[in-house]
């Protein structure tokens, strides 16, 4: 569903990745880890057709990046750490926003579905300024289902989130990987993120370090899998 | 593993959703529209500055009719253009600061279609603050024939350019940390040969200057419109990649 191969990404003079080689099957939760700098950030960026690497090949969902990359965007759902939805809208409105952009005709009975399976149908009348961050978060995970992706990219989704918050986001983001969606996050929430994937990939100076199941990790503990690779 | 779970409202929709060129500019539009008379933040920013410099050059040229009548199309294209600078900023920052920016960018959405529904609706809002500025400016001034339809074809033409170049620099300099700075800097410049038409062609209709005499301006005023929108168009999708 997803493979890079030798991705190399350059700002100026500075080279973020160097050379990464990454695959995920259909259906996979892939936790990307990996220290402050390491080029997460950029590597999901990529995958998303936000940046544009310098060199080496990208395929998502069958389409390469960047010449596809409208098609890539048709069945890729993201969401960061910024909710990137507007605060002067209502959550409906926001949702009915992204729906015309994403090319949804019959959008109604979608954002009811949407808000319901973020537990927001009681606030779909309010602005989205009225929201918590865990409900801006919780809105902006309805606003990348939208349109039902087959591929869900999470750039560190728990950021600025307490406890509640991020327990009710443990429950929406396993709903939207039971749905059989393929998911890459990264995370600096070792704890959530062994509970939550299946694979784990330690990214590390700009290049894949390490990677390992959930079957893998279970014999020994992810914290100790990811200092080792950090190590290494 | 394919997905087995597909959403029951979803079924009837296309496998791969793609809204047309039309169809995505005029959500941008709406959105921006909606958002903005709620908040009113652009526009009442836009508005105040513009009638405060109409007053301020109402106070400055008050003593010389001759001298304030030579000037009418000078004053209120450096009101538009000023104004103009403060709603591009504004309208391009509400996209970046909360990185809607990026949620535009993912839509499966040719890009220029981004660049035509932030231009029309940056459009709709310079055109706004004209339609209060200029009634204000003709009970201060004691001047009524900015409202010949001719002069408000050639405010439309002159808006449309600077807007056109002032919606593709925004889209640039709000990527930067001094973007308030950098956009007067920067498109200032780039705007000059619009303003210039603009005042030249607005100045001559107050002066009743023949339609001969305001053809060069107003043939400039077009070719700038119909070059940068052309330009954008082409250069858009660079301009917002990393």
């Amino acid at each position: 569903m997803i493979e890079t191969k030798k991705l190399v990404k350059r700002f100026g003079l500075k080279t973020i990745l160097r050379g990464v080689d990454f695959s995920v099957e259909p259906g996979e939760f892939v936790a990307l880890l990996g220290p402050n700098g390491a080029g997460k950030t950029t590597f999901l960026r990529i995958l998303a057709s936000l940046s544009r690497p310098s060199l080496g090949s990208v395929k998502v969902a069958g389409y390469s990046l960047p010449n596809e990359s409208a098609q890539v965007r048709a069945k890729l759902g993201v969401v960061s750490h910024m909710p990137l939805l507007y605060p002067d809208l209502t959550a409906e409105e926001n949702l009915q926003f992204y729906a015309r952009m994403y090319g949804i005709t019959n959008f109604g009975p979608r954002i009811t579905e949407v808000l319901g399976m973020v537990g927001l149908e009681n606030r779909r009348r309010d602005l989205v300024r009225t929201f918590s961050r865990g409900m801006q978060q919780r809105l902006a995970i309805g606003r990348a289902v939208i349109h039902d992706p087959e591929v869900m990219l999470f750039d560190e989704p728990y950021t600025g989130l307490d406890q509640d918050a991020s327990e009710m986001l443990d429950e929406v983001l396993k709903s939207v990987a039971a749905k059989g969606r393929t998911v890459v996050m990264t995370s600096h929430d070792l704890a959530r993120a062994e509970d939550l994937a299946t694979r784990f990939d330690i990214l590390s100076r700009g290049i894949i370090a390490a990677s390992a199941t959930q079957k893998d990790v279970q014999k020994t503990n992810l914290l100790s899998f990811y200092k080792q690779a950090l190590v290494d | 593993m394919a997905d087995t779970t597909k959403s029951p409202s979803l079924e009837k929709q296309p496998m791969e959703y793609r809204p047309s060129f039309f169809k995505a500019t005029m959500a941008i539009v709406q959105k921006d529209l909606s958002a903005e008379f709620r908040s009113r933040e652009l526009l009442s920013a836009m508005l105040v500055f513009s009638m405060l410099v109409i007053l301020i050059f109402n106070f400055a040229l008050e003593l010389d009719i001759k001298v304030r009548q030579s000037v009418t199309a000078g004053v209120l294209w450096t009101t538009f253009a000023f104004a103009g600078t403060l709603g591009l900023n504004r309208s391009m920052a509400v996209e970046k600061d909360r990185g809607c920016m990026d949620g535009l960018l993912l839509a499966p959405v040719d890009r220029a279609a981004i660049f035509f529904g932030k231009a029309i609706s940056n459009l709709a809002f310079m055109l706004i603050v004209e339609a209060i500025v200029l009634p204000l400016y003709a009970l201060l001034y004691n001047e009524v024939r900015i409202f010949q339809p001719s002069f408000l074809g050639v405010i439309l033409l002159g808006s449309i350019g600077y807007i056109a170049v002032g919606t593709l620099l925004s889209a640039m300099s709000v990527q930067t940390r001094t973007r308030d700075v950098l956009l007067p800097i920067l498109l200032f410049p780039v705007a000059v040969p619009v303003l210039l038409a603009s005042v030249k062609a607005s100045g001559g209709l107050l002066n009743n200057a023949t339609f001969a005499e305001i053809l060069v301006p107003l043939n400039l005023l077009i070719v700038y419109d119909v070059i940068f929108i052309a330009v954008a168009f082409m250069v858009f999708d660079f301009v917002v990649e990393e």
